[in-house]
């Protein structure tokens, strides 16, 4: 519909993905991966998929945000690299 | 979670905040069959309304909104809306889910019992995922004191 605004999410989407990836504090990480979920949505509302987007917006950004975070709590990090 | 710091200014926005979240989240379930939305992103949504308390207040306050034994509960109670619903279509003669046939029992035309057939199934999707979500929270933090 726009391809411009198109081309500015899927930049956003590869630079939260390769944060996502390559940060070392998992808190931060599981930030990034909601931005990128969230970024991911506004993506498919652009392309006209409301249903989708609006999905991925409530299930991305919001529930799993929240597993991750309560699984990082609960589990300790071993190595010290 | 693991900390135990009470902001108040932290409880008093989730506590403000979250039940608009489900009265937006009821709107969506509830209007799933005319606009974008429907029973799965209504009831995470219902779901994100209560982890949002589990968050913020602690597991042990937010009992008072949703309890631990509920949310298992709920699920097979949204499944049986789900099945019975379908089951009840075909016990009045048609398929399964043929919302058609349940005209003969409801008072209205078979247009709108489409549209009925449709929203039981919604409000049982939206039950039965709201209860689940909140339960798979509940035991990732089993058996934590202070969570």
């Amino acid at each position: 519909m726009h391809p411009e605004v198109e081309i500015i999410f899927f930049i956003l989407l590869i630079i939260t993905a390769l944060l996502a990836l390559n940060v070392k504090n998992l808190l931060l990480a599981v930030v990034t991966l909601t931005v990128f979920s969230f970024v991911s949505a506004l993506l498919y509302v652009a392309m006209g998929a409301v249903d989708v987007g609006f999905t991925e917006a409530v299930v991305g950004a919001g529930v799993t945000g929240v597993l991750f975070v309560v699984l990082i709590f609960k589990t300790v990090r071993r190595s010290s690299d | 979670m693991t900390r135990k710091i009470d902001n108040p200014v932290v409880s008093l926005v989730s506590r403000l905040i979250s039940p608009f979240i489900m009265l937006y989240a009821l709107y969506v379930i509830f209007h799933g069959h005319y606009s974008p939305g429907g029973g799965f992103q209504g009831g995470t949504m219902l779901a994100a309304a209560v982890l949002l308390l589990r968050l913020s207040v602690g597991s042990e306050i937010s009992q008072l909104q949703f309890r631990k034994s509920w949310g298992t509960r709920l699920g097979a109670v949204g499944v049986l809306i789900y099945f019975s619903t379908g089951f009840l279509c075909l016990l009045l003669g048609g398929k399964f889910l043929d919302y058609k046939y349940l005209a003969k029992i409801l008072p209205v035309s078979e247009v709108m019992a489409r549209s009925w057939g449709i929203l039981f199934v919604e409000i049982g999707v939206g039950v039965a995922v709201m209860g689940l979500l909140v339960s798979i929270y509940d035991d990732l933090l089993e058996g934590n004191p202070n969570a």
